[in-house]
């Protein structure tokens, strides 16, 4: 369960407000997808969570706790999350790579050899064949599967997810999207994605919560969102992918 | 295979051992140095910019000029040291060539760490930083390995760099392979030169290659690569260094002859090394050593007796210009350095080794010159001088008695004056009396009326520390007098001529045996 509570935070020199008076409460197991075009915020509010930006104001509860009260060290360390283009080390390979952050826990090597072939298998890459790459070794689909499984290696209770298919061509795309929905299910992680793509927001989010310029505009499922649309934004938000398939399939029929 | 070959091969094992020490130490210190300062440098900007803009600025400043500013730099730190902890360091040889190659070292590292840490991807440490890494965990587990490439191919500049300046700590005192270049050139000796140049470029070639392979090591995670480098380059130090470690030379409790850095010199040092040792001293010898140099080296302790010439004396550390009479002059240096400086003159060797001016003979018959009085008829003609000459009072003397100021004036390498003057390159060159070339050369030597040129008896002259060891003098007095004008023409011929040429060794073992004991 993630409460955040009037979460503010204004980036120097630029004097604009990234982030102004943001309350939303993320029950456990959600997966709620953080959504608006460039510059809304997002990414900034997503980054407070684990402290990777930290905020001027408000509170970010985590199971009761308090973020800012916490290391933030070992506060990432039990946060999963997965960067826009992977991210990951480039003179590691995939076995290294997911062994990261079970390594800075101090776990014993049986245990961390035990987790990361367990978490090959979970995003459906063959150790004997992965295990040893380097990241470069990888095409674009692997790469973030290879992330996803590192962001998961510790087991922390919340996942959060920056844009994490933006890199990939839409087949691909769809492949791992389908993977992350059906880990979500699995493991139950409470889990946060910023995306700026409707239709992926629609298809794979429990609930979607929309912002723009630095607020939350509305928060709620993908048929409460096309049911009772807050503003005009939103109502444009919805409609655009709804247009555009169905564009698609009189063209198609036609 | 001939003498010079046979020589340069058996003073390769301390050569080489001495150059591998300085090159490897400076190099060590250097990365030392070089990686923290150039991760502090990378973090901040206001450390950064200046650190580079001073570490480039010391880039420029020419090898040799480097290792001598170091000279008087360590001087007076050693007189500080004296001063205020009551030992001094040595200021001459090993510490200040280190100081300076580790300047040398510093810029290709530190430039390529900081252009390494500053052009990591941004995204790669966010991801650091977000699977909640310290930032210590940061820098040594991502930033420095993803570096690494890029540092290490620092490190191979600096050690070629290193490698090939370390010639260059010869003449503040630092054995190196520079000693074959050094004396070869002095000498005329080309199979010297030649030894030394191959010598230290093959050293940088293999360390260069060593570092290469572990640059592919560490490239291709290949653990076998790099544990390769890593026992290629102990097996490179420790063959430099296993002769100077299968036979420790005496700890420095021995005897240090000074030599400055032409011929007649070594032959000399030679000479009161071979008086000393049978004597039953331990003896070394360090040569080419700046004029100068050779006087504070004298003074601070770093050698213990060497020959100057009492001209030279005069004019550089007494700084006087008036012209006393030869004798006056030797009694008054004697005087003056011995309160001054605690140094002993035990006396003129007998022989001179004067600046002279010397035209070839048909030229100054054509031009109807026989003094240097008769250079100013003719303004057109050119000059030629060794490197200090021209900035000497004794040049200043000689133009403003002749009106010689407005001659155009061409430096050169002492031995190469002699080819100048034949070639017809310079008209009128400086040489030194005893240089048996001038009769070897058939030279005119210029007639000096005015008498504007002051005498260079070559002086004996013994530091502080052994001023009143009689074994010590004893060993070396009887040479005082005892070396003729001819006799040292005759032996610095056999050094400096082309044919049949001796070592400075040969030649001091060949006058030791006509001189009396």
């Amino acid at each position: 369960m993630i409460e955040i509570l009037q979460l503010s935070k204004a980036y120097a020199g630029s004097g604009t407000q990234a982030v102004s008076d943001f309350n939303l409460s993320v029950p456990e197991g959600e997966f709620l997808v953080l959504i608006g075009p460039s510059g809304s915020g997002k990414t900034t509010t997503l980054n407070m969570v684990n402290r990777l930006v930290e905020p001027d104001g408000g509170e970010i509860r985590i199971q009761g706790r308090n973020v800012l009260d916490s290391d933030p060290v070992m506060l990432r360390r039990n946060i999963g999350y997965v960067f826009q283009e992977a991210g990951l080390f480039p003179h590691m390979t995939v076995a290294e790579n997911i062994a990261v952050t079970p390594n800075l826990l101090g776990w014993d090597q049986a245990r961390i050899r035990t987790r990361v072939h367990q978490l090959l298998d979970m995003v459906q890459l063959e150790e004997a064949a992965f295990a040893n790459r380097l990241p470069v070794e990888l095409s674009g689909g692997q790469r973030q599967r290879v992330a996803l499984a590192r962001a998961l290696a510790a087991r922390p209770p919340v996942l959060l997810l920056d844009e994490p298919f933006g890199a990939l061509d839409p087949v691909t795309r769809e492949a791992v999207a389908a993977d992350v929905r059906r880990i979500h299910q699995r493991l139950g992680l409470t889990t946060l994605m910023v995306t700026h793509d409707m239709t992926e927001a629609l298809l794979m989010a429990d609930r979607i919560a929309v912002m723009r310029d630095g607020r939350l505009i509305q928060v709620g499922t993908p048929h409460e969102l096309a049911a009772s649309p807050a503003d005009d934004f939103v109502t444009q938000l919805i409609e655009n992918p709804r247009r555009r398939a169905h564009a698609l399939a009189e063209m198609l029929n036609a | 295979m001939n003498d010079s070959v046979r020589e340069a091969w058996g003073l390769l094992p301390d050569y080489l051992g001495q150059h591998v020490i300085l090159s490897v130490s400076a190099l060590l210190l250097g990365v030392a140095v070089s990686l923290p300062l150039g991760i502090a440098a990378s973090r901040s900007r206001r450390f950064g910019t200046p650190l580079l803009a001073a570490v480039s600025v010391v880039q420029t400043i020419p090898g040799l000029a480097l290792l001598a500013l170091f000279y008087p730099l360590l001087l007076a730190l050693s007189v500080l040291t004296q001063d205020l902890f009551g030992f001094s360091i040595r200021a001459l040889g090993f510490l200040p060539a280190l100081l300076a190659l580790t300047l040398y070292a510093m810029l290709p590292i530190l430039r390529n760490v900081v252009t390494a840490l500053a052009g990591l991807d941004p995204a790669i440490l966010m991801a650091a930083k977000g699977v909640g890494m310290t930032p210590r965990q940061s820098l040594f587990k991502v930033e420095l390995p993803l570096a690494a490439p890029l540092v290490l191919a620092g490190i191979r500049t600096a050690t070629v760099w290193v490698v090939g300046i370390t010639t260059l700590s010869t003449p503040i005192g630092q054995t190196s392979l520079g000693n074959y270049i050094f004396t070869g050139l002095q000498i005329e000796n080309w199979v010297f030169v030649l030894f030394g140049c191959v010598a230290a470029a093959a050293l940088a070639l293999v360390l260069d290659l060593l570092l290469a392979v572990a640059g592919s090591g560490l490239a291709m995670r290949s653990r076998g690569r790099l544990i390769a480098a890593g026992l290629g380059l102990v097996a490179v130090i420790a063959a430099a260094l296993a002769p100077e470690l299968a036979h420790p030379r005496p700890a420095h409790q021995g005897i240090v002859i000074g030599a400055k850095n032409f011929g007649e010199q070594y032959i000399l040092s030679q000479l009161m090394a071979s008086r000393l040792r049978q004597a039953g001293f331990s003896v070394s010898e360090k040569s080419d050593l700046g004029s100068t140099i050779a006087f504070r080296a004298l003074t601070a302790g770093d050698i213990d007796a060497y020959v100057d010439y009492s001209g030279t004396l005069w004019g550089n550390i007494l700084h006087r210009t008036d012209m006393p009479g030869r004798q006056a002059m030797l009694d008054q240096l004697a005087a003056a350095l011995k309160k001054d400086h605690g140094i002993v003159s035990l006396g003129s060797l007998g022989f001179e080794n004067a600046y002279i001016f010397a035209m070839r003979r048909d030229r100054a018959e054509a031009l109807h010159i026989k003094s240097l009085a008769d250079l100013a008829a003719h303004p057109d003609l050119r000059i030629g001088g060794d490197f200090e000459i021209f900035s000497r009072p004794e040049w200043r003397a000689v133009a403003a008695a002749y009106g010689l100021g407005a001659m155009k004036r061409r430096q050169y390498q002492p031995d190469f004056l002699y080819r100048a003057v034949m070639s017809g390159d310079a008209d009128v060159v400086s040489a030194f009396s005893s240089d048996g070339r001038i009769a070897r050369y058939g030279l005119v030597i210029l007639e000096d009326p005015k008498a504007a040129l002051p005498p260079y008896d070559a002086m004996l002259l013994v530091g502080p520390a052994h001023a009143q060891d009689a074994k010590f003098i004893a060993a070396l007095k009887p040479l005082i007098g005892s070396i003729s004008l001819t006799l040292m023409q005759q032996a610095n011929l056999r050094v400096d001529r082309d044919q049949d040429k001796q070592t400075p060794a040969a030649t001091a073992a060949w006058m030791d045996q006509r001189l009396p004991h």
